[in-house]
């Protein structure tokens, strides 16, 4: 702990000048919010109270029943054929096929590593593993409208994202075999990434606690911005399944995000299950979309099997997150989770393989795209099975690789705790150290870099 | 829901009830449950001389007369003009905050650094954490730290662990601050007089501070904004806020976030105390002194509470051979239990007394009970007596 007594100046860094910190522009004193004084004019049509402004009276009794609203509609650019429903939102026009191609890969990068790493933990080289089957679209598709100075807060299942960011099968395989290349230091478990370089914050299993996080963090970008405008404008993406959203952390979220004008975009992967728990346990009201609605943000509800649409949405959605004053912005992305929730799941305990294999078949994003692909000639069978056989290659030689690879310094276990190891800590380091010199045969410190000697 | 806006009632009427002097309920034949005369606390800074010697400042060093709130808000302040990343924010803070600590900086620092946010805890800490890991200093308030419960996750599960996961990404939130008030206030029953601090001690990653007079607040919670790249849990004794005042000095300064302090030397027995409860080991000390010719006990302020200051701890268990441990939280896995463990482990040879603990009872904070509950004068007192008689 570096503390000292200090008396130094002041002034230096405080900023006194008029603009955008120090005036107290913005400050909404309660009584801002009454037109004239907290008594109603006579003869108004609408209400004053404090807690509703625009509210117009009414002698019409009526309960809102959100049975007879219609359902938030779904945006799609292509349908399950990959056809392009509305000529006017033609992606074509707009993007490149190298662009388009680099996604179709990254979306399979995911769906071939998913395979191959289930079937390694299922052979115990890993110990846990969750796959993306079915929502690779809404990752790779809302990255791919970001910039690399937005900041990204993960739930777990958005493979897709890290990878259309740049995160490497190094660096993936790395994490999950937790050697000493692991940016997590070989702590978390598998599928937790982090990268500082890509501004993807490190996952936590906790649900929803990266939601409010995530708000905050908008607004430290929005803070800085302010105090240094030669900052672009950047954003904070979040991503959450529709079960994170029965959270508290997840209202706690959306409501500072709005009344504190935040630049985020809440992007809910709804794939219809929390672990075993249908959506129709989850919540009663029309999805996630309707919600947003309620705490006054701007929503969108889009098929996450369209990786066009999804783009779309993302791309317009960080717009409007940045426009004036800033706001949030909430994205439901509808899709189904084709696969286990996890390798310590067996899905078919709660839902018919039936249901499962229809939806493998019948609809998911990557051969969406793909039909998409063909039928503008820009891909084909020998494509496709050069692109599988390469990626597959690739994967399983990152994989030996990364198998081989140290696990980090005994050390780490201690470090990172504090920002200095405390007393504390470094007299358990000692008491570890001694333990193991005590009895060597009891631990294999072998693969472990450095082995012992990180202990002190 | 309900706790929070009770909370907002509360405080009206605590503001003018802290004055009130602790253990003023006494009985009225009482020798020892007298009210502290705060004007003769020895360790508080009676006179402008005191203050400057201990701070180590110069004849004309200015110093003000202040309370508890107000040095927290001097701190506030300073931190606020000192590093613009600093953010300010909780349940009512823009207008002053319902114990007065921000006074007047949403009007000077704007709306943009010092502001109110929903009535959410989990929201207020997630968002603070999310500040703190792109790079801010935000300094987040929970209005009593009975109502910390709901943010729980969010700094055990979230700002605790977030350097740890993160690893060689970098990032953390080690700016973080959480203030809170904490402590019994006389009349706060279950929700207004809670201090949780050992659950907090429980918890690698996050330090426990909680300071005892003005000056000190000043320094430490300074320190903790500024200079301290750990997440802080930092807990005001709300019954100080407007009864402890004493001079400090008006410049800034920092005090270490993990150094106990000897407040006052002694030779046969050790007393170690953190926050409020050091007011009535000072009282009780004086008592048993004056009643024991040539009797010297040590008096510790533990400050930090975690990580805490094992090695002056132990130096004076060693040399005294007898401990006290007082706190107001309660007995089981209270602070206290952790240091008794460890006096045993390292001061086993030199001991001639069991460690006491004197805590309140295991049970709730009642609201006509107050007085039977908490430690009071005569239970240290009688503590310190049978450890010496052991």
């Amino acid at each position: 702990m570096k503390c000292r007594t200090v008396l130094r100046p002041l002034a230096a860094s405080s900023r006194n000048r008029s603009g955008v910190l120090l005036r107290r522009t913005g400050i909404r004193w309660a009584s801002d919010t009454w037109a004239s004084g907290p008594a109603q004019k006579a003869g108004s049509d609408s209400v004053h109270f404090p807690g509703a402004l625009k509210s117009k009276f009414t002698s019409t009794m009526k309960f809102r029943n959100p049975t007879e609203e219609a359902a938030m509609p779904t945006y799609r650019i292509m349908d399950a054929d990959g056809n392009v429903v509305d000529p006017s939102r033609d992606p074509q026009s707009r993007i490149s096929d190298e662009d388009i191609i680099q996604w179709y890969r990254n979306m399979l990068t995911v769906s071939i590593m998913d395979l191959i790493m289930f079937d390694a933990q299922r052979q115990g080289r890993t110990s846990f593993y969750m796959v993306s089957a079915g929502e690779e679209g809404i990752a790779v598709g809302s990255a791919s409208a970001l910039s690399l100075d937005d900041v990204c807060f993960l739930q777990y299942r958005e493979q897709g994202v890290l990878i259309q960011r740049g995160f490497t099968l190094k660096e993936m395989m790395s994490q999950l075999f937790a050697n000493k290349d692991d940016n997590g230091k070989g702590r978390n478990m598998p599928v937790h990434y982090g990268s500082g370089k890509l501004k993807v914050h490190t996952i936590s299993s906790p649900l929803a606690t990266q939601i409010p996080q995530a708000s905050g963090a908008a607004y430290a970008l929005k803070m800085q911005r302010l105090m240094n405008p030669n900052i672009p404008p950047r954003i904070v993406a979040c991503y959450f399944g529709e079960g994170a959203a029965s959270e508290g952390d997840f209202h706690a979220a959306l409501n500072i995000a709005a009344t504190k004008s935040c630049p985020i975009v809440f992007v809910c992967r709804n794939n219809g299950f929390a672990i075993s728990t249908a959506s129709i346990e989850q919540y009663k009201g029309d999805g996630i979309a309707s919600r947003g609605l309620g705490y006054g943000i701007d929503t969108v509800r889009v098929d996450g099997n369209d990786i066009f649409a999804v783009r779309e949405v993302m791309l317009e959605a960080k717009r409007r997150a940045l426009e004036g004053d800033c706001k949030p912005i909430l994205v439901e992305a509808m899709s189904y989770r084709v696969s286990h929730h996890s390798t310590s799941d067996d899905s078919f305990a709660y839902r018919a393989k039936r249901e499962v294999e229809e939806w493998k078949r019948r609809d998911n994003p990557i051969t969406r795209l793909r039909k998409w692909m063909e039928k503008k000639g820009i891909w084909d069978e020998d494509k496709e099975k050069e692109a599988r056989t390469s990626i597959r290659k690739e994967v399983l030689r990152e994989f030996a690789a990364a198998e081989k690879v140290k696990k980090p310094p005994l050390r780490a276990l201690f470090e990172d705790v504090y920002e200095e190891i405390t007393p504390e800590a470094r007299a358990q380091m000692q008491q570890l150290k001694e333990l193991i010199e005590k009895y060597p045969n009891e631990y294999d410190v072998s693969q472990f870099e450095g082995g012992m000697k990180t202990l002190s | 829901m309900f706790g929070c806006q009770g909370g907002r009632v509360a405080a009206k009427f605590l503001r003018s009830s802290t004055q009130c002097r602790f253990a003023s309920q006494a009985s009225a034949g009482a020798r020892l449950n007298r009210p502290i005369d705060m004007k003769k606390v020895p360790f508080l800074h009676q006179s402008q001389n005191s203050a400057r010697t201990a701070f180590g400042l110069s004849q004309d060093a200015p110093v003000d007369w202040v309370n508890l709130h107000g040095a927290i808000n001097a701190s506030l302040h300073h931190a606020l003009k000192q590093d613009e990343n600093v953010l300010l924010f909780g349940e009512d803070v823009a207008f002053g905050g319902v114990f007065r600590c921000s006074k007047g900086l949403a009007d000077e620092f704007g709306a943009a650094r010092v502001f109110n946010t929903p009535l959410s805890e989990q929201g207020i800490v997630g968002f603070a954490i999310g500040c703190a890991a792109e790079g801010m200093r935000p300094v987040a308030e929970i209005q009593f730290a009975d109502y910390v419960y709901p943010a729980f996750d969010q700094l055990v599960n979230e700002a605790a662990k977030f350097r740890y996961r993160e690893g060689a990404t970098g990032a953390h939130c080690g700016g973080l601050v959480v203030r809170m008030p904490c402590g019994s206030v006389g009349h706060g029953a279950m929700y207004h007089s809670q201090s949780p601090e050992a659950l907090f001690t429980h918890i690698p990653g996050l330090r426990v501070i909680m300071p005892r007079s003005p000056a000190q607040a000043k320094g430490l919670l300074t320190a903790s904004i500024l200079e301290c790249n750990d997440p802080v849990i930092f807990m005001e004794p709300k019954i100080l806020y407007r009864a402890a005042e004493e001079f400090v000095p008006r410049e800034a300064y920092t005090l270490p976030l993990d150094k106990a302090e000897v407040i006052k030397k002694g030779t046969d027995l050790t007393v170690i105390s953190y926050g409020q409860p050091l007011y009535m080991c000072s009282q009780a000390i004086e008592a048993l002194e004056k009643e024991i010719k040539g009797l010297s006990v040590e008096l510790i302020d533990l400050r930090a509470i975690y990580p805490w200051d094992r090695a002056t701890v132990l130096e004076s268990a060693r040399k005294t051979g007898r401990a006290v441990v007082v706190h107001e939280s309660m007995y089981n896995a209270g602070v206290g239990a952790e240091i008794a463990a460890s006096i045993q482990e390292g001061a086993f040879l030199r001991l001639e007394a069991p460690v006491q603990r004197v805590t309140s009872w295991s049970t709730h904070h009642g609201l006509i009970f107050e007085k039977f509950y908490i430690p009071d004068i005569a239970r240290i007192y009688d503590a310190m007596k049978k450890s010496l008689e052991y």
